[in-house]
C-alpha cells in the first residue's frame, strides 16, 4: 500500500511531462518523414507499393532518432567492448559522447535556472539568450584582461564578472517593469539584439574585446587561472562547471524554498495582491528575481567561455537562452526538475550534432519539437485528450505571467 | 478597509499619472539640451546640411531643389522649441496630448543628429523618407494585426512569428510555381499575371492564419496563458522555418527565388511633389496598408462589429449576457490579425527582397507589438509610432555614408532602444483594453 503511493508520488508528476515529450517527439517524426525526399518518392507509389512506402518512413525516423541517440549517449556495444578492453584511450572514445552530453547540459542547468526563478517570481525572461551574451562577454574580459591571479581567486572573480553582467543586462528590464510597468518580455527581447549588436561591436574590427592577431571575430584567450578545470585527459571537455551547476541549482532551492527571501518571491509571483497586502514589497521582489535570474543566465555564459572555449567567439551561444524556457516549464520551476530537465535537453543538443551529419536533418528540429514540449506542459488539456487520462487534481497548475503593465 | 484601499489605489494611480507628466516634460527637457550639446554645440555656425528633395528618377524640368539650412542654427532652434515643450509639460501639461508632443520631440532629436552627421555635407531627404515609410509598412501591419487581437481581449506576441511563417511559406510556394512556369523569357502566366507572386502571397496568409488559428485555440480553448502561447509560436515558426530553409531552400536555389511585386505609381497622386515619390510609388504592400488602416479603423469604431468587438475586449461578460458570442468573436479576430502579420511577413520576401533568409525580421514583430502600445491601440496611432521607428530603422543606412564616428552596430541598436523607451514613457499611460490578456470563462 505505502509502496504503490510512495510509486505515485514518484510517478504522478512526471507523468505529464514524459507524455509531453513523448508526443513531442512524434510530432517531430512526422515532421522528419515528410520532408524526407526518399520518403516522399516512395509515398508516389503508395498504391502499389504501401510496405516500400511506410519502410522508407521508418528507415528515416529512425536513422534520425538512432543517430541522436548514438551521438548523446554512445553506443553500448562500444562502452562495453571498450571497458573489456582496458585501453584508456578506447574508454575515453566510447565515453566522450556521454561526457559531451553533460558538458552540453551544464549552461542548460544555469539557463533553466534563471528562466525558472523569473517564473516563480510571475516573470517571464526571455532575456535569458541576451544576459549570457553579457555574461559571457564580462567574464571572458576577467578572465583575459586580469593577470598574474592566482587560480582560486581569478577563477571565482570570472564566474562572478558573468553574474554581474547578466544581472545588470537583467536591471534594465527590471527596473522598467518595475517603474513603468513595461511588459519584460518585450523588453527582454529587445535587450537580446541590443546585446547581439553590442558583442557585433565588442568582436568586429577594431573592437575593444577583439584579438588584434586574429582575421576572425574572437577574443583572446583566457588566462590558465581562470579556466574552470577539465577533469579528465583530452578530448574530454568534462569540467567543474557540472558540479558548480548542481551546488547553484542547491542553492537556488534553498534560497527560493528555505529563506524569507524566497517566499516573498514566489508570493509575489502567486498572487501579488495577497503579497502587497501582507506588506511585501512587489517592486523590490521584482528587481529581485529579475536580477538573480539574469546572474543565472549569466553564469551560463560565464561557464561557456570559461569551462569549454576559453574565448569568445561571436554567436557563441546558439540558442541556449531560448531553449531554457522549455527546459524550466518542463523542470516545472523547481530546481530540481530543471536539473533532469537540463540534462534531458543537453544529450539531445549533443545528439543533434550527429543526427545532423548523419541524417542530413536541420538541427532546428529541435526548436520544433520544444514549441510543441511548452504547448503541451501549457496545456495538459490537450495530452489529457490525447490519452483519454482523467483530470488531475491539484498540483497541476501551469506558470502563469501577467498582461500588459497589470 | 475595502474603501480605504479603493482610495489608496486611485490616489496612487493619479499620483502615478502626476509623476509620468513630470517624468516626460523632464524627457523632453533632457532630450532639449542633449540636442543642443550633442549636435549644435562647438559646430562651426557657417556649416550649412544639405537635404536632397527628389527620390528614383525626376526628369530634369521637375527636380527640386536641394534644401539647405544652416547646420547650428536649425538644431539650436529645435531645442529651444522642444526645451519649451519640456517647460510647458511642466507647468501646465499636455494632457492627452503628451504621446504626440514625445513623439514630435523624439523626431525632433533624430532630425537634429541627422543635420548634425549632415553637417558640411549632403543627403537624399527623399530617398531616407521613402526608406523611412517602406520600414513602417511590415511595423504598421504588425500594429494592426496585434489591435485586432487585443481589442478582442487576446495578446499576441506571436507576431513575430507570424510574419517568420509567412515570409518564408510565401517564398517557397511562389518559387516553386515560378520554377513551373517554364523560362523567364517565354510568356506565362507568371510573366503576364505574376501568378507566382500572388500564389505565394495566399500562401503566406494561409500560413500565418494557420498559426494565430493555434494561437487562438490556445489561448481561447485550452486557456493557455497568452505570453507563453505566444512563445510557443514563436519557437515553432523559427524552427519550422529555418528548418525548411536549410532542408530544401538553401539545397536547391530555385525554391527560394520569387522576385517581388512591381512598384505600380498611383496615377496623379505619384506626381505630386516630394510627398508622391515617398508615398505614392510603392508596390502593392505599403497601398494594402493604407487601405487596411482605413479599414481597421472604421470597422473598429464606426460599426456594430467593432463596437462587440471592443466589448469583449473590455468586458467579455456584460458581452456575453447581451448575446455575443466571447469565443467566435476572439477567434475571427486573432485570425483577422494573423492575416494582416501574414501581409506584413510576406512583405519581407514578396515586397521587398525576393528571397528568404533565416531569422529574416529580426524582431519587426515586438517593434509592431510596440508600436500598437505607443499608438494607444488605434490604427492611425499605431501608423504614426511606426512611421517614427521605421525613420529610425532607415537612418542607418543613409549613416553610414556619412563620415560618423558612430560604429554601425549602435545605429542598428536604435529602433531596439527606442521601442523600450516607447513601452517605458506610455504603457502606464496607454490603457489596453480592460480584459486583455484574460481567458473568457463561461459560466
Amino acid at each position: 500500500m505505502t509502496n504503490t503511493s510512495r510509486l505515485q508520488t514518484i510517478v504522478r508528476p512526471a507523468l505529464m511531462p514524459a507524455l509531453a515529450m513523448f508526443t513531442a517527439f512524434l510530432f517531430g517524426s512526422l515532421v522528419i518523414v515528410f520532408t524526407d525526399f526518399a520518403v516522399l518518392e516512395a509515398f508516389k507509389n503508395f498504391g502499389s507499393q504501401p510496405g516500400a512506402a511506410f519502410s522508407a518512413a521508418w528507415t528515416a525516423i529512425s536513422t534520425a532518432y538512432g543517430s541522436l541517440l548514438e551521438g548523446s549517449l554512445g553506443s553500448l556495444g562500444q562502452i562495453i567492448a571498450a571497458l573489456q578492453s582496458g585501453d584508456s584511450k578506447e574508454i575515453i572514445d566510447a565515453f566522450y559522447p556521454i561526457t559531451e552530453s553533460l558538458v552540453a547540459a551544464t549552461p542548460y542547468i544555469f539557463a533553466g535556472l534563471s528562466v525558472a526563478v523569473g517564473f516563480r517570481c510571475g516573470l517571464f525572461n526571455i532575456g535569458a539568450e541576451g544576459q549570457l551574451f553579457i555574461g559571457a562577454i564580462c567574464s571572458v574580459w576577467a578572465g583575459f584582461a586580469l593577470k598574474g591571479l592566482p587560480a582560486i581567486i581569478h577563477l571565482p572573480l570570472a564566474l562572478l564578472a558573468g553574474a554581474l553582467g547578466g544581472a545588470a543586462w537583467a536591471f534594465v528590464p527590471a527596473i522598467l517593469k518595475a517603474k513603468t510597468g513595461a511588459h519584460e518580455v518585450i523588453n527582454t527581447i529587445m535587450m537580446n539584439y541590443i546585446a547581439f549588436r553590442l558583442s557585433e561591436w565588442l568582436l568586429g574590427d577594431k573592437g575593444p574585446l577583439k584579438e588584434p592577431s586574429s582575421a576572425n571575430p574572437i577574443s583572446p584567450p583566457i588566462e590558465v587561472s581562470a579556466e574552470l578545470p577539465r577533469l579528465f585527459p583530452d578530448p574530454i571537455r568534462f569540467h567543474l562547471g557540472f558540479f558548480v551547476a548542481l551546488g547553484v541549482a542547491f542553492v537556488v532551492y534553498w534560497f527560493l524554498f528555505k529563506t524569507t527571501f524566497g517566499f516573498e518571491i514566489r508570493t509575489v509571483g502567486a498572487n501579488p495582491n495577497a503579497a502587497r497586502y501582507a506588506g511585501m514589497n512587489i517592486t523590490r521582489n521584482l528587481i529581485i528575481a529579475m536580477c538573480l535570474s539574469g546572474a543565472l543566465a549569466g553564469l551560463a555564459g560565464a561557464n561557456e567561455v570559461l569551462g569549454v572555449n576559453h574565448n569568445l567567439a561571436f554567436a557563441f551561444s546558439s540558442g541556449y537562452g531560448f531553449d531554457s524556457i522549455a527546459l524550466a516549464l518542463l523542470g516545472k520551476s523547481h530546481p530540481f526538475g530543471v536539473v533532469l530537465a537540463a540534462l534531458l535537453f543537453g544529450t539531445l543538443r549533443s545528439g543533434t550534432t550527429r543526427m545532423q551529419s548523419v541524417a542530413r536533418i536541420p538541427i532546428d528540429i529541435i526548436s520544433i519539437i520544444q514549441a510543441l514540449i511548452i504547448a503541451f506542459i501549457a496545456a495538459p488539456a490537450i495530452i489529457r485528450a490525447i490519452y483519454r487520462l482523467k483530470e488531475a487534481g491539484e498540483g497541476e497548475g501551469t506558470v502563469f505571467t501577467r498582461g500588459w503593465g497589470k | 478597509m475595502a474603501a480605504t484601499t479603493t482610495t489608496s489605489t486611485k490616489s496612487f494611480v493619479q499620483q502615478a499619472h502626476a509623476t509620468r507628466e513630470r517624468v516626460m516634460g523632464i524627457v523632453f527637457l533632457v532630450l532639449a539640451i542633449a540636442m543642443y550639446w550633442l549636435f549644435a554645440n562647438g559646430v562651426d555656425s557657417a556649416l550649412v546640411s544639405t537635404f536632397g528633395l527628389n527620390q528614383g528618377q525626376v526628369p530634369a524640368a521637375d527636380r527640386l531643389p536641394d534644401w539647405v539650412i544652416p547646420s547650428s542654427g536649425t538644431v539650436t532652434l529645435l531645442a529651444v522649441l522642444s526645451a519649451a515643450m519640456g517647460g510647458y509639460q511642466l507647468a501646465r501639461g499636455f494632457g492627452r496630448l503628451t504621446n504626440v508632443i514625445l513623439g514630435i520631440v523624439a523626431l525632433s532629436f533624430i532630425f537634429t543628429f541627422l543635420v548634425w552627421a549632415t553637417r558640411d555635407q549632403s543627403i537624399n531627404l527623399a530617398g531616407m523618407l521613402k526608406t523611412a515609410v517602406l520600414r513602417s509598412v511590415p511595423l504598421t501591419l504588425g500594429a494592426l494585426s496585434g489591435i485586432l487581437c487585443e481589442r478582442a481581449g487576446v495578446v499576441n506576441i506571436a507576431i513575430e512569428g507570424l510574419m517568420l511563417g509567412s515570409a518564408m511559406m510565401s517564398t517557397l510556394v511562389g518559387s516553386y510555381i515560378l520554377s513551373q512556369c517554364g523560362p523567364a523569357d517565354v510568356p506565362s502566366l507568371c510573366t503576364t499575371y505574376q501568378v507566382h507572386l500572388w500564389g505565394g502571397l495566399l500562401a503566406g496568409l494561409l500560413t500565418s492564419g494557420l498559426l494565430a488559428f493555434v494561437h487562438a485555440v490556445l489561448s481561447i480553448r485550452y486557456k493557455v496563458d497568452q505570453i507563453i502561447s505566444g512563445t510557443v509560436i514563436n519557437i515553432f515558426s523559427t524552427g519550422m522555418t529555418s528548418f525548411i530553409s536549410s532542408k530544401f531552400m538553401q539545397q536547391i536555389p530555385e525554391l527560394n527565388n520569387v522576385g517581388v511585386f512591381k512598384n505600380w505609381p498611383v496615377p496623379v497622386l505619384s506626381k505630386l511633389p516630394v510627398v508622391g515619390g515617398i508615398f505614392f510609388d510603392s508596390n502593392i504592400f505599403t497601398y494594402g496598408t493604407y487601405i487596411l488602416l482605413v479599414v481597421v479603423h472604421v470597422a473598429l469604431f464606426y460599426t456594430r462589429w467593432g463596437l462587440r468587438v471592443r466589448a469583449v475586449g473590455e468586458h467579455p461578460k456584460a458581452a456575453d449576457t447581451l448575446g455575443i458570442n466571447v469565443f467566435r468573436t476572439r477567434y475571427v479576430n486573432v485570425v483577422l490579425g494573423g492575416l494582416m502579420a501574414g501581409f506584413g511577413g510576406a512583405y519581407f520576401t514578396l515586397g521587398s527582397v525576393g528571397r528568404f533568409e533565416e531569422l529574416m525580421t529580426a524582431g519587426r514583430g515586438f517593434i509592431g507589438l510596440a508600436a500598437m502600445i505607443f499608438g494607444k491601440w488605434t490604427p492611425f496611432g499605431a501608423f504614426g509610432s511606426s512611421l517614427i521607428f521605421g525613420f529610425a530603422d532607415s537612418l542607418q543606412n543613409k549613416l553610414a555614408l556619412l563620415r560618423t564616428p558612430i560604429p554601425s552596430q549602435f545605429l542598428l541598436m536604435a529602433p531596439y532602444i527606442a521601442t523600450m523607451i516607447a513601452l517605458a514613457g506610455l504603457v502606464g499611460r496607454a490603457i489596453p483594453p480592460a480584459a486583455d490578456g484574460q481567458p473568457y470563462e463561461k459560466q
